[in-house]
């Protein structure tokens, strides 16, 4: 069986702590992904899709639970520790792409890998391959205002890429996209996963974009009432 | 951390902004370019007095009679004050027992007595000259350098002697080229005094610091001197206002002119409204410094406090870039930038603009003092030290003005930095 790479139990995330207006957006989430896994989580707006995945991508700590990603508890992180995390096991991608302005493709890919101490040279290799991977090698030296929308997510998702996280964290990636795009984005989602079995956690309000992924998470006023596989890929765990 | 990128990153920053970067900067040029500036012109003025105090010599000292109420500065010096009568002045005995009571220390008294501005003329050809009476000695202590013939001597004093000393500027003047002036009549007319003098000798002009720099070469206005006996038939006054002398060694005026000024208060002990003073090279040394440091104090207030306004621009303009790039800096710490690496990078950015305001700043402040020596007419000394300086604390401004905006940069909330509109 494939190792646990998300383990949650009982998560609570709350606001506004110990005021009258607590507001808990999280309630006894419990959570576990295998390696490999290309699941979406999906949910009207204000179900907390996207306080679940700060916790997941370790930009937030619960206020209570347990979260190991990749085996690591996470409860008693210092910030620096949470940085470290992301850069290794989370490639984040964005629905406004979040390229860095002024930095062209090839540095906004070298990124993750300079804040990981990788030297100038390995750097460039690695994102001059990795932008090869998802077809953008022609324009590594064009800056974000010089591409488009479909263009800037497939540099971000070189960028995700960049130090081989075990973990790729999509929010809404196809949001800011024509649908056409959208699904050549998508494709490229699938691309990668076949090719590198990435865990692929993808966050989004369309499902049929959800469809397409192997395992549907249904997220609703802070609670999982839904977690079922597609016809896509056997799914061989449940939400505990 | 991450040097080379955040200086390229800041650089490209800077370069997209161009005018705002410009503006945030111009504090600090203002401030680095007036402190180079008056400090180049200051130290270009400060060589050139050191270097006319010199000439002086080390060893010369100058003895004034002085009003009581005058402040003790070199600028409040009236050589023959207004109301100063013949009994203020000192007396010829006065001066011979000064120098047998310090023989061992004087080496000999240079005695003046100026008879004023007035000119030599010959025809069309004229030469502006200031008509001194000297004794002997005053060629040594003054150091007047003889180009030809010979100085005057203690016969034409004693024997009251229409003969003359005059400068080379004056004899390219007044004769023809491959002209021996020597033995040569000129007339000399001084406050409606008309008189021939012989040409006896002929000193070599040295441009006089203080002079103005009005006067056309030709017009410059030399001295002429004649025997001090001569002079004394003419001026008002027979006793002097101020003399000069040379020790015998080369250290220690200073403390001879503490024993000078002590045996002259004694004589003068009587006299309610003057005193006697004395002056010498390290004095007015100290005396030049003392304003040249009154003055850099003022600029440097001034330069603090533009300084201080170019930082608060730049701490304000830091502010605003953490506020405009707030996603991107939570695309960072997404990415994995610890909050010191996103820290780093906004005070190199500060730091960054702060050095290029320093070098416009260095480089508007050198053609500044280039234009102000120019016009006064002084060497341009650029200083290392204070380029250097300059340097080092147009950086400190930045650490310091950009410490608080990065600081702010590095401890936002990932969260919502990511989703900040």
């Amino acid at each position: 069986m494939a190792r646990e790479i998300i383990k949650m139990t009982d998560i609570d995330k709350n606001y506004f702590i110990g005021t009258p207006n607590e507001l808990h957006i999280l309630k006894k989430i419990s959570l576990t992904v295998h390696e490999g896994e290309f699941l979406s989580i999906i949910g009207p707006s204000g179900s907390g899709k996207s306080t679940l995945m700060d916790i997941i991508g370790v930009l937030d700590r619960p206020t209570a639970g347990t979260y190991m990603l990749d085996g690591m508890p996470t409860s008693q992180m210092t910030d620096n520790d949470m940085s470290d995390i992301r850069n290794k096991k989370i490639g984040f991608i964005f629905q406004t792409f979040n390229l860095i302005p002024r930095n062209d493709a090839l540095k906004n890919v070298e990124l993750p890998m300079l804040y990981a101490g990788v030297g100038a040279k390995e750097r460039a290799e690695r994102a001059q391959r990795l932008l090869e991977l998802v077809g953008m090698k022609d324009r590594m030296h064009h800056q974000p205002n010089e591409l488009s929308g479909g263009q800037k997510q497939r540099v971000a998702i070189a960028r995700a890429l960049a130090n081989d996280p075990p973990v790729l964290l999509a929010d809404e990636p196809t949001g800011a996209l024509d649908s056409v795009t959208g699904h050549m984005v998508m494709d490229l989602f699938h691309k990668v996963h076949s090719e590198s079995h990435k865990t692929i956690v993808l966050i989004t309000h369309n499902p049929e974009l959800a469809a397409e992924t192997e395992r549907i998470i249904t997220l609703k006023d802070g609670k999982i009432t839904d977690d079922r596989p597609t016809g896509g890929k056997a799914v061989s765990q449940q939400c505990s | 951390m991450f040097l080379k990128e955040n200086i390229s990153l800041a650089l490209a920053g800077l370069k997209s902004n161009k005018m705002r970067s410009f503006l945030t900067m111009l504090g600090i040029i203002i401030g680095i370019g007036s402190v180079i500036a008056i400090v180049t012109i200051g130290n270009g003025v400060t060589a050139k007095v050191t270097d006319a105090l010199s000439n002086i010599g080390a060893n010369v000292i100058q003895v004034y009679v002085t009003p009581r109420d005058a402040k003790n500065t070199t600028t409040d010096i009236t050589v023959g004050g207004n109301n100063m009568s013949n009994s203020d002045m000192i007396t010829d005995d006065q001066i011979n027992a000064f120098h047998k009571r310090f023989s061992g220390e004087i080496s000999c008294i240079g005695l003046q007595e100026g008879l004023g501005d007035g000119k030599v003329e010959n025809g069309h050809r004229y030469s502006n000259i200031t008509a001194v009476g000297v004794n002997p000695e005053y060629k040594d202590v003054s150091n007047v350098k003889m180009s030809k013939g010979r100085f005057l001597m203690n016969r034409d004093i004693d024997a009251n002697r229409r003969v003359a000393v005059v400068s080379d500027k004056l004899v390219s003047n007044m004769f023809r080229k491959n002209t021996d002036p020597m033995g040569k009549e000129v007339s000399i007319e001084v406050n409606g005094w008309d008189e021939t003098f012989t040409i006896v000798g002929v000193y070599k002009y040295e441009h006089n610091t203080f002079g103005g720099a009005a006067a056309s070469q030709k017009d410059t206005r030399t001295s002429l001197y004649i025997p001090i006996s001569v002079a004394k038939e003419q001026a008002n006054f027979q006793n002097y206002s101020y003399f000069l002398l040379k020790t015998k060694s080369l250290s220690g005026s200073q403390v001879f002119s503490k024993k000078i000024d002590s045996y002259f208060s004694k004589i003068y002990a009587g006299n309610q409204n003057y005193t006697c003073q004395s002056y010498n090279m390290e004095n007015m040394m100290s005396t030049v410094s003392s304003v040249m440091g009154t003055i850099s104090k003022a600029i440097a207030a001034i330069a603090a406090i533009a300084l201080l306004v170019g930082g608060i621009g730049v701490m304000n303009i830091m502010l605003v870039s953490v506020t405009e790039r707030t996603r991107e800096i939570g695309t960072r710490k997404a990415l994995g930038a610890r909050s010191s690496y996103i820290r780093a990078q906004f005070l190199v950015e500060a730091v960054i603009i702060c050095l290029i305001g320093g070098a416009i700043g260095i480089l508007v402040g050198i053609l500044l003092a280039w234009i102000g020596v120019t016009m006064i007419k002084v060497k341009l000394v650029i200083s290392a030290p204070v380029i250097l300086f300059s340097v080092g604390f147009s950086m400190l401004i930045g650490i310091f003005f950009g410490y608080y905006p990065a600081k702010k940069a590095s401890q936002l909330d990932p969260i919502d930095a990511l989703r900040y509109e």
